[in-house]
């Protein structure tokens, strides 16, 4: 029985029982109960009686301290917008439907194909804010803020799948590409060839064979009318149905668009205590802020629950390791045939047999899977009973399935570094499905190789280093004091360095946020807890001036303001050293007092300076040293910020006439209500090209502000009492703190952290982490979010008193040391350093095992241990 | 030599960066000639000139290193 595949929105079929997307956990198979017949034949049918049809859906009950909602969120559906015809044009598609297109495990399996005759587009057109942005017909007012990005991606995708040029086409209002490096992706998509066509379509009519017609009104006014082959809706994001009904089970609080709500202050706290929130379902948001706000209310809710801390850990037995020094090399080789994916092109059984005649290997077998739980049970018994002491699995890689199969030699007693894989499915039966006999030939070499190496194995002790439970906090902004109060609250002591003479950072100039919350009250009573707090040592005025030590272990030294130096030691870093306004050389600012940024207004509003009651006109330009070569990026918080205060300048001043100049305008997620409210308000807004920028003139009576206007498509000049400046947000990161922390600064000046996506916290370099806008320009919610996820992968390492590390490190062999110095120079990590006889020692803390050193040391005196010469000659000897 | 002689080849590749694109060849089921054999370091910097001379002397007709 085969039915509708859900998870490639139906694009294609697959059986009734299946296992939901290749990712998911547990890898198990169901039945998807609305499609199947109710014969309850495959209970019958299955040998090993894994399935049990009648079962129901069970209620259990767990008792918790905290619940954290991550329910996510889910896409709008087209069919709402009739004159897009979603239903009855096959070539129309939702952007979802377009990602398991291009997908190589979707329906096409990866070739560009359109549904209605499978036959590849040459001309795609993306229809963006669908659903979003639009209280007209969608009811939905907000801003989805990942589809701008998905769209570009999709294109630039596309265009490289395509066997001949593709014109692809993004129909759009604004282009938000507002988050860190997006800006270069849309510039890079630009030159590649995408098309960036600034109209929101109407309708979509059909044309011949599957065509569609597009009537469009472009920049200058003029109808347009194209036809493509497929169009794609970029849908937005909304939250799933069933959450009003969860909330009201949870007793936590939705806002206007069914988003549970939060505050600024406390992004991740729902309204009721002990409930925590993470991801779209609080608003929509892309990946690397919903990574973080996973690792931020775990943090939350850790410091509710400190002092449960392993109060119901099991402890996990470890088997005693058998000392195999001085033993022959008895090998055990176990082949997968990883179902049919292996075992479908490589000749398992005859690969089997041939391991059996390689010198050392003493026991061979194959499995249906080997990483499966019940033969990583066998596996470690045969492990005992054969008395094997190397052991080799010939399945996938090493990069995925190494710790698996490590763990299972430590169940079985053996050091975990007699092992090796052979990638018999990733790079052979997948890559040479098409000649099996190569393959199956391929598999057999790979094993040799194998067992080449794994004779020459030697068991290899980790390090294990004490945690310094202490944390060093770079900067004392929000996102510095928030990580160091989050850690704090744990029970850990914090040092806080900051360098001004005072705590609070860009937050002591900010008027509200963009809920409207008073930031001054909050960052006082920030300062008071984080000044009174006495875990927190808070140092002002200092500045870090040496680094010294790894994870678990820094010494670093500061200079205090009254010049003495001051020594602290300490486990865990977090930098937050942060950004600052950027002064622009532009728009005669510095010449003129009526001039001034965003910062200086917000100043002159809590001064109680603001403008009040005349009627003189504000003008605000938008992008003022962002998303221009100088600073290649948009420092996404100035659109709202502007949004904030023109409404507040409208308010106090119903009648000030208010201009924004603006590129893109980027109030994302939910933000966009505020621009939504500021045109209602009667505030104007005027596009201009980075190439026609306003020119200011300043005369005594009233500023002059002349700039091209696009819809009446002639120069106009504004008459102004003042003008301010959203300019650019720079960071305030030095290179000697990358060189400090062996941390990479991108060429924008700001912290690059491990993987944007994966571990947007953390760094290569363990035991450091990043929040604030040292990471890219982020608002006040942001940074708090990310100041906790900081903390949270920090209590990570701080909740465990000793840490080990890889025992795949070099060595020095001492006597042979010709004491040149090369390794110390070439090491990255600073690993290699002179002992006090003069020769170079490896802290194997340090090592990351690259074997730089090993290659580079002239006289053959460094081993590197697991990648040892001989281990990799005899690999190359054995093929 | 005839018109099928495939080279064989030997590539060294880094455990971070092309060893995870070879994995990533196969779950894309990118096909490609069966005469490669790959041998995994943690990084390229550890591959010895040795090591590609070795691999010229046990018959491969050329060595790769990617990193």
């Amino acid at each position: 029985m085969s039915t509708g595949n859900e998870f490639n929105c139906g694009l294609d079929s697959r059986a009734v029982p299946s296992i939901r997307y290749a990712q998911a956990v547990p890898q198990i198979y169901s039945i998807n109960r609305d499609a199947c017949l109710g014969c309850g034949i495959c209970e019958t049918v299955c040998l090993a009686k894994a399935v049990r049809y009648a079962d129901e859906p069970r209620r259990t009950q767990i008792e918790v301290g905290a619940v954290i909602v991550a329910a996510g969120t889910e896409v709008f559906d087209p069919l709402k917008l009739d004159t897009y015809e979603y239903a009855l044009l096959p070539n129309v598609v939702t952007s979802l439907e377009f990602e398991r297109i291009l997908s190589a495990s979707g329906p096409y399996r990866g070739r560009l194909m359109r549904p209605y005759d499978r036959e590849e587009p040459k001309k795609i057109a993306w229809l963006q804010c669908v659903g979003s942005r639009d209280i007209n017909r969608a009811d939905h007012s907000y801003c989805s803020s990942v589809c701008c990005m998905y769209a570009i991606k999709e294109a630039v995708i596309a265009m490289e799948h395509a066997h001949g040029p593709l014109d692809a086409a993004i129909f759009y209002m604004d282009i938000r590409s507002h988050g860190k490096d997006f800006e270069r992706y849309y510039e890079r998509a630009r030159e590649h060839g995408v098309r960036f066509v600034r109209s929101r379509v109407h309708s979509i009519t059909p044309g011949k064979d599957g065509d569609l017609e597009l009537v469009y009104v472009d920049d200058q006014g003029r109808q347009q009318g194209e036809t493509f082959d497929m169009v794609v809706l970029s849908v937005g994001l909304q939250a799933p149905r069933e959450v009003v009904q969860v909330a009201q089970r949870l007793g936590v609080e939705l806002d206007k668009n069914n988003f549970v709500k939060t505050d600024s202050f406390s992004p991740v706290q729902s309204s009721r205590p002990g409930v925590y929130v993470c991801g779209a379902i609080q608003g929509p948001k892309d990946i690397p802020q919903s990574v973080t706000e996973a690792s931020a209310s775990a943090a939350a809710a850790g410091m509710l629950l400190h002092e449960t801390r392993w109060k119901e850990t099991t402890e996990k037995k470890v088997t005693a390791e058998t000392n195999v020094t001085g033993e022959p090399p008895r090998i055990g080789v176990f082949v997968c045939q990883c179902g049919i994916n292996i075992g479908g092109v490589v000749d398992v059984p005859k690969v089997r047999e041939y391991a059996k005649s390689l010198p050392f290997v003493t026991y061979v077998e194959d499995n249906l899977y080997t990483c499966s739980q019940d033969t990583q049970v066998k596996m470690a018994q045969v492990i005992r009973e054969q008395g094997i002491n190397r052991v080799i699995v010939a399945a996938c890689t090493p990069r995925t399935h190494e710790p698996l199969f490590q763990e299972t030699l430590i169940d079985a007693g053996l050091n975990k570094y007699l092992f090796e894989m052979a990638n018999i499915r990733n790079q052979d039966s997948w890559v040479h499905s098409q000649d099996p006999a190569a393959a199956t030939a391929k598999a057999k070499d790979l094993i040799r190789m194998a067992v080449a190496k794994a004779a020459l194995l030697e068991p290899l002790k980790e390090t294990l280093l004490d945690v310094i439970p202490v944390t060093m906090v770079v900067g004392g902004g929000v996102a510095g004091m928030t990580a160091a109060k989050a850690l704090a609250d744990q029970g850990f002591e914090v040092h806080l360095v900051e360098k001004s003479q005072r705590l609070g950072g860009n937050a002591r100039s900010l008027f509200r946020t963009w809920r409207g919350e008073d930031i001054q009250a909050f960052v006082g009573s920030l300062v008071d807890t984080v000044e009174n707090n006495p875990q927190i040592k808070v140092y002002k005025s200092a500045e870090l001036t040496r680094v010294q030590g790894f994870v678990g272990n820094f010494t670093s030294e500061l200079l205090l303001s009254d010049g003495n130096r001051t020594e602290i030691r300490h486990g865990i870093a977090i930098l937050a050293t942060g950004g600052t306004e950027f002064k622009p050389a532009e728009y005669l600012y510095g010449a003129d007092p009526r001039i001034m940024t965003h910062l200086e207004l917000d100043s002159m509003i809590m001064a109680g300076k603001a403008p009040r009651g005349e009627d003189g006109a504000t003008v605000f330009v938008q992008c003022v040293g962002s998303r221009e070569p100088q600073h290649a990026y948009c420092s996404r918080v100035c659109c709202t910020h502007t949004m904030e205060s023109a409404l507040h300048l409208r308010k106090t001043n119903p009648e000030m006439p208010i201009y924004v100049l603006y590129r893109d305008i980027r109030t994302y997620g939910e933000r966009e209500d505020l621009y939504t409210e500021a045109r209602r308000q009667g505030v104007i807004f005027v596009r201009y090209d980075v190439d026609a920028k306003a020119v200011v003139k300043a005369a005594p009576t009233g500023l002059e502000i002349t700039l091209n206007e696009p819809i009446l498509q002639r120069p106009v000049t504004l008459k102004a009492d003042r003008l301010v400046l959203s300019t650019a947000i720079v960071p305030s990161v030095s290179e000697e703190l990358g060189q400090f922390f062996k941390v990479p600064i991108n060429e924008d000046g700001f912290l690059v952290e491990a993987h944007p996506k994966l571990r947007p916290v953390e760094f290569a370099t363990e035991g450091v982490f990043v929040c604030g806008m040292a990471h890219s320009p982020k608002s006040i919610d942001e940074s708090i979010a990310q100041a906790l996820a900081a903390a949270s992968r920090a209590t990570t390492l701080l909740s465990t008193d000793k840490i080990s590390v890889s025992g795949a490190v070099a060595e020095t062999q001492q006597a042979i040391c010709s004491e040149c110095g090369t390794c110390v120079n070439v090491c990255p990590y600073s690993a290699p350093s002179f002992n006090t006889k003069g020769k170079a020692e490896i802290n194997p803390g340090l090592c990351k095992g690259c074997g730089l050193c090993t290659a580079s040391c002239r006289s053959g005196a460094i081993k590197l241990k697991g990648f040892d010469d001989s281990q990799i000659f005899a690999m190359i000897e054995s093929v | 030599m005839n018109d099928s002689h495939e080279p064989k080849m030997l590539a060294f590749l880094c455990n971070w960066c092309s060893y995870a694109g070879a994995d990533l060849a196969g779950v894309s089921r990118f096909q490609y000639p069966p005469t490669v054999r790959v041998l995994r370091t943690m990084c390229s910097g550890r591959v010895d000139s040795l090591h590609m001379i070795e691999g010229l002397k046990s018959g491969f007709d050329s060595v790769l290193v990617f990193g």
